[in-house]
């Protein structure tokens, strides 16, 4: 379960944001929505969802922001990165009615998972469209490889791409009944009271262990009970968790 | 002979090696990595009297070399523990210590005198030193004469050997460690985390939604072994050592300056598999440096303990 992955690429793709592309020791069947946990920085792995899987090659997109994902994006080919994973549950691709209409929702370092979940959807035959929510122009990534797979919509805070406003100013639920979610939690929690049959929403929170056993990473959820984003989710139901 | 093994009070370790209580859950996620049963005992996550749910999130913050945590004891509740947790652990060969804490020394009793009856506890530690808690905890682990009442007390309701887990945020933890030994501790635990805080830049708070949490990590290896090297020289009970052990090495370290056996905790985080590395890297290391058993080397780095810190 912990393996080395050898980084054939990395590319800047937005202002802050980097795509790491690694190659797997073997073809590895992975469903969206998973995440890694990679080992840099000083101490700890660092939970890193997947944006794409293709054979024995896995891409990574994050921002840079703390020692760990600044190292990340330092890597050159040839070196090798230490990953523990996939770990936790994802998109539930496979239990989607093909005949639903799926709106896939991402806001700004959220959207990388999306990208691999609408692909595996799309493979599907699942028709979906994707409303990507970004700050700014400078920060927007992967608006072409989204609009190849559907309809792609992109939102930015002050308008200087696609339409001004957030996510939800695009979102047009009754088009739809499926959500899937993935973005930071003011717009995750603003999603879980859009009126839609089903929300899947990709939750973020500071983890440990990443395999459930530090309790680092805990959720409450309506019942007065808990969930461990690591092990749990990091997708749950939207009305199953409280955010 | 098995040159790992090490006999303690109540406890019969196949080796030295054990987790450390809060940084491996009640085993069923390690299970999934490797077979328990290497290892020489499994110290599992604190019980309290009532379920906790512990403290809001984040709890955790990075720092070099070391982490924070205040988790802040979430546990099901020692009845919890004993129906949904202990029948798992007792298929496993290996010796189960139950970490007990609460908020009153009649919480502590109630823990222990229910979980030391069970047949999979073979030892208790009693956590008087986890500072992510509001009441009880660290209160019973700083002042000498509250620790040794509160051993005193949990070893008259005891029906298995207490070990009493020291923390380092104290003056003198010599003083705490004598006061626990006199009021009957069977062995010490030590050391439990460092009070610590990190602060986000961006927003000018602490990480933690606690703001204080306890330091790991092999940040705080050093203070440990300097702990475990004082106290070991002026104790008769035995000590299993603790505190950022993340190597062989480590271990050695720990056994050198004292410590009967060593438990392994943060590095639990970052290699689901390090107790099970370790366990098998050890004979290898020992043969190198020439070291038959395991506890030949114990305490042979003792030189003038510091009674003043």
């Amino acid at each position: 379960m912990i393996e080395l992955l050898t980084v054939v690429s990395t590319k800047k793709v937005a202002v802050n944001a980097t795509a790491l592309i690694c190659r797997m020791p073997e073809v590895k069947k992975i469903e969206p929505g998973r995440f890694m946990h990679l080992r840099v920085g000083p101490l700890l792995r660092r939970p890193i969802s997947i944006a794409n899987v293709e054979g024995d090659l896995i891409t990574f997109l994050f921002k840079e922001i703390g020692q760990g994902t600044k190292e990340l994006a330092s890597l050159r080919p040839g070196d090798f990165v230490d990953a523990l994973g996939p770990l936790g549950n994802g998109f539930p691709v496979n239990l989607i009615d093909p005949t639903s209409r799926v709106v896939l929702v991402g806001g700004g370092i959220g959207v990388p998972p999306l990208y691999y979940t609408m692909r595996k959807l799309v493979e599907r035959g699942v028709t979906c469209e994707a409303i990507l929510g970004f700050d700014t122009a400078d920060s927007v990534f992967y608006e072409e490889e989204f609009k190849k797979l559907g309809p792609t919509t992109i939102t930015t805070v002050d308008g200087t791409a696609g339409i001004q406003g957030f996510v939800t100013t695009a979102l047009t639920p009754e088009r739809f009944d499926t959500l899937l979610a993935c973005g930071p939690e003011p717009m995750l929690r603003s999603l879980q009271t859009v009126p839609i049959q089903d929300c899947f929403l990709s939750i973020e929170n500071r983890m440990g262990c990443g395999i459930g056993a530090c309790f680092a990473c805990v959720c409450k959820t309506p019942d007065g009970n808990y969930v461990k984003t690591c092990s749990d989710g990091p997708v749950f139901r939207a009305e199953a968790v409280i955010l | 002979m098995n040159r790992l093994a090490v006999t303690l009070p109540g406890l019969n370790l196949k080796n030295p090696i054990m987790p450390a209580s809060g940084c491996f859950g009640f085993g069923e996620e390690f299970a999934k990595f490797y077979d328990l049963s290497v290892l020489g005992g499994i110290m599992i996550k604190a019980a309290t009297g009532e379920e906790r749910y512990g403290n809001p999130t984040p709890r955790v913050a990075e720092s070099g070399m070391g982490m924070l945590n205040a988790i802040g004891l979430q546990n099901p509740g020692v009845e919890g523990i004993i129906e949904t947790k202990l029948p798992f652990l007792g298929q496993f060969d290996t010796e189960i210590i139950a970490n007990v804490a609460g908020s009153t020394p009649e919480e502590y009793e109630a823990v222990t005198r229910l979980i030391s009856q069970n047949p999979v506890i073979k030892a208790i530690e009693l956590n008087i030193s986890c500072p992510n808690v509001k009441s009880g905890g660290l209160q019973f682990g700083t002042d000498p004469k509250m620790a040794a009442e509160l051993t005193r007390r949990v070893k008259a309701v005891s029906d298995k050997p207490v070990y009493v887990k020291l923390s380092p945020n104290v003056t003198s933890i010599v003083e705490m460690a004598q006061a626990v030994e006199q009021a009957g501790a069977d062995g010490l635990t030590m050391i439990n985390t460092l009070v610590g805080m990190r602060i986000d830049v961006r927003t000018g708070q602490p990480i933690l939604a606690n703001r204080i949490g306890g330091l790991s990590g092999p940040a705080i290896k050093p203070v440990a072994i300097r702990m475990i090297h004082d106290v070991a020289q002026v104790v008769e009970i035995p000590i299993i050592g603790m505190g950022g052990v993340m190597e062989v090495d480590d271990v050695l370290e720990m056994i050198y300056a004292g410590a009967s056996a060593v438990a392994v905790g943060t590095a639990n985080f970052v290699n689901p598999f390090i107790c099970q590395e370790l366990i098998a890297a050890l004979p290898k290391r020992m043969d190198e440096l020439g070291i038959e058993h395991i506890l030949d080397i114990r305490g042979n780095a003792y030189g003038a303990a510091l009674h003043r810190a």
